[in-house]
């Protein structure tokens, strides 16, 4: 608007001494705020990994191995709960998956009136919000008790497969899986409703405009454009799959007593570590530290295959 | 099983190709664009211009079902498209779709391959034959295989915008559709680009019938036969302008001596 004359119009405006002490003092306060989470991780990091030291030293790999668990003999092995750490959050996943991601294309589809589709999505999300403890007491009072005729046929029918070799008693790790599914549920269902409601529209015109059916629309054109963020869903499930406790604690059974059977009692790291920290000193507190260890690795390892599908599945568009 | 309702009982008119009887669209209860009477020649360019929010777009998805897709959008009358009411109850709008093409507003090509975006639609509508050849002659037709031959594997989106849109109108010819429907093809192109769009409809329109929206009155003149001019008027009662069909004519007619003065006014840029 004023056009200055002497040259001085991309010069930076001299300012009062109290502006530029709250620019310097901001940046210095980001840095501080941004480095903290870093050094927390770090810190919980170096925590583990020092009390897990003695442990690691006396049972070396083989406590990924072995299944043994006896505080009397100070003999420790964390198979039993690696087991049913990565049985219980991966058949949970293939479970949820095509339930979550179903639901999200039928309610980001025009299948159903626009209000029904609402009402649906706000159910989902509602299913987040129940405390696990909850769904915890729900597992044991309601569904357990529902499910123990099914598992039972299945033990009677199947009963020669190593996975149902066991007569269902009561907790055990078949209904841990189905309480995540519940727990997981939720969070594939709104990421993959988010992702799909991504997709520019004219990407499902030009689907529909050359004579494309709705399954071909929808499985070839929309869900492949809604891959990467439905991956990225999927991987925070199992996250959160794999470290949930209260609920799984308190239908899993808590057994040490390695069995492969799904039927039978199991235990995960994150609910023997619930368990039994309160009661361990000694020797076995390393070893919790060290199972606690082998949970955060494995952690890690899903964050970053996920970030490492993410990359390659996602479309550009 | 629809293609064969559709076609068996062909009408003898060679003429018109697709006609509107008493064509109303609402978007739930807003009454976008009423009682359009229209019959589209055969084998010939038609044009729709008017003012924004006249309608034109609305009745360009009307004739391929396209308005399926919007929440709430009814119409009533009849589209008569090959003897048969194209809104009939038994009439699957899937192969409404591939029988009459369409070509939007802003290029979309599917986020693959150029060969996969042509592939696509013809292994989606069960096409046998030889996929290579296939993708050479659609590309061809639509102007745009020699500059895309040397790289059939490259994404769609490697191209430049005119490149896209002559890729998304040989898309819509590899379905081999007997109309070709366009919404505004070239307002998001430069004029290079359009012209070559403008050349490749004058090429088309040997084999296929072709509606465009356009609000380029000269493309209108320089790519049409007939032209179709909307308008939107301010109803009583109603909750915005309603859009009709004021006057529908051989391009010369309604660019040199329309029959009405709106028309006039609107062509000659005194419009409103």
């Amino acid at each position: 608007m004023t056009t200055s004359s002497n040259g001085d119009l991309f010069t930076l405006k001299r300012r009062p001494p109290s502006e530029k002490f709250l620019d310097i003092g901001f940046r210095q306060l980001v840095i501080v705020l941004a480095s903290l989470v870093a050094i927390v991780l770090l810190g919980i990091l170096l925590t583990v990994v020092h009390g897990s030291e003695e442990a690691f030293k006396q049972f070396g790999f083989s406590f990924l191995v072995k299944s043994s668990w006896n505080p009397v003999n100070e003999e420790y092995g964390a198979f039993t709960a690696i087991y049913g750490t990565i049985v219980t959050s991966l058949l949970s996943l293939l479970i949820a998956v095509p339930l979550g991601v179903g639901t999200a294309i039928f309610i980001t589809e025009n299948l159903i009136p626009l209000k029904l589709r609402n009402l649906i999505g706000l159910m989902v999300e509602l299913l987040a919000a129940i405390p696990s403890v909850v769904l915890g007491l729900w597992a044991i009072f309601v569904m357990e008790p529902f499910l123990r005729p099914i598992l039972n046929w299945l033990y009677e029918a199947l009963g020669w497969l190593p996975i149902f070799s066991t007569q269902p008693l009561g907790p055990g790790i078949a209904p841990a899986i189905l309480i995540l599914v519940v727990m997981i549920l939720p969070i594939i269902t709104a990421i993959a409703r988010d992702s799909l409601n991504q997709v520019p529209p004219e990407l499902r015109q030009a689907a529909y405009g050359i004579g494309t059916t709705r399954w071909g629309a929808i499985l070839q054109v929309i869900l492949p454009a809604a891959v990467s963020g439905i991956t990225g869903g999927v991987m925070l499930a199992l996250g959160r799959a794999m470290g949930e406790t209260m609920a799984v604690t308190m239908i899993i059974g808590n057994s040490n007593n390695f069995s492969l059977s799904l039927l039978a009692p199991g235990n995960t790291i994150a609910s023997m570590l619930a368990n039994q920290f309160g009661e361990a000193d000694g020797s076995q507190v390393s070893s919790l530290m060290y199972a606690a260890l082998v949970l955060m690795v494995l952690t890690l390892v899903v964050n970053i295959f996920a970030q490492w599908i993410v990359k390659r599945l996602s479309l550009k568009y | 099983m629809t293609n064969s309702t559709l076609t068996s009982t062909k009408t003898a008119s060679s003429t018109s190709c697709l006609s509107l009887e008493n064509v109303s669209i609402s978007y739930g209860s807003f009454e976008a664009v009423r009682n359009v009477y229209m019959e589209i020649p055969k084998g010939q360019v038609t044009a729709f211009i008017g003012p924004s929010g006249c309608g034109k777009s609305t009745v360009l998805r009307g004739l391929n079902r396209m308005n399926d897709l919007i929440e709430g959008c009814s119409l009533k009358g009849r589209v008569v498209f090959d003897g048969h009411d194209l809104y009939a109850p038994n009439v699957d709008p899937v192969e409404v779709r591939r029988r009459i093409g369409m070509v939007f507003q802003r290029p979309n090509p599917f986020p693959k391959s150029i060969y996969e975006n042509i592939a696509f639609g013809a292994r989606i509508n069960g096409y046998r034959g030889d996929m290579d050849e296939l993708v050479e002659r659609s590309l061809r037709k639509a102007a745009i295989w020699d500059e895309t031959k040397d790289k059939l594997k490259a994404s769609g989106y490697s191209l430049s915008g005119g490149q896209q849109q002559r890729l998304c109108i040989a898309r819509a010819i590899s379905v081999e559709p007997e109309v070709i429907l366009m919404d505004e093809p070239c307002s998001a192109l430069d004029p290079i680009s359009t012209l070559k769009i403008e050349e490749l409809m004058h090429e088309l329109k040997k084999n296929y019938t072709i509606v465009i929206v356009t609000h380029n009155m000269q493309q209108a003149v320089r790519v049409s036969d007939q032209t179709a001019f909307f308008n939107a008027e301010a109803v009583e009662g109603g909750t915005g302008k309603i859009g009709y069909l004021v006057e529908f004519n051989e391009t010369e007619t309604i660019f040199n001596s329309p029959a009405q003065q709106a028309t006039q006014d609107y062509v000659s840029g005194r419009f409103g």
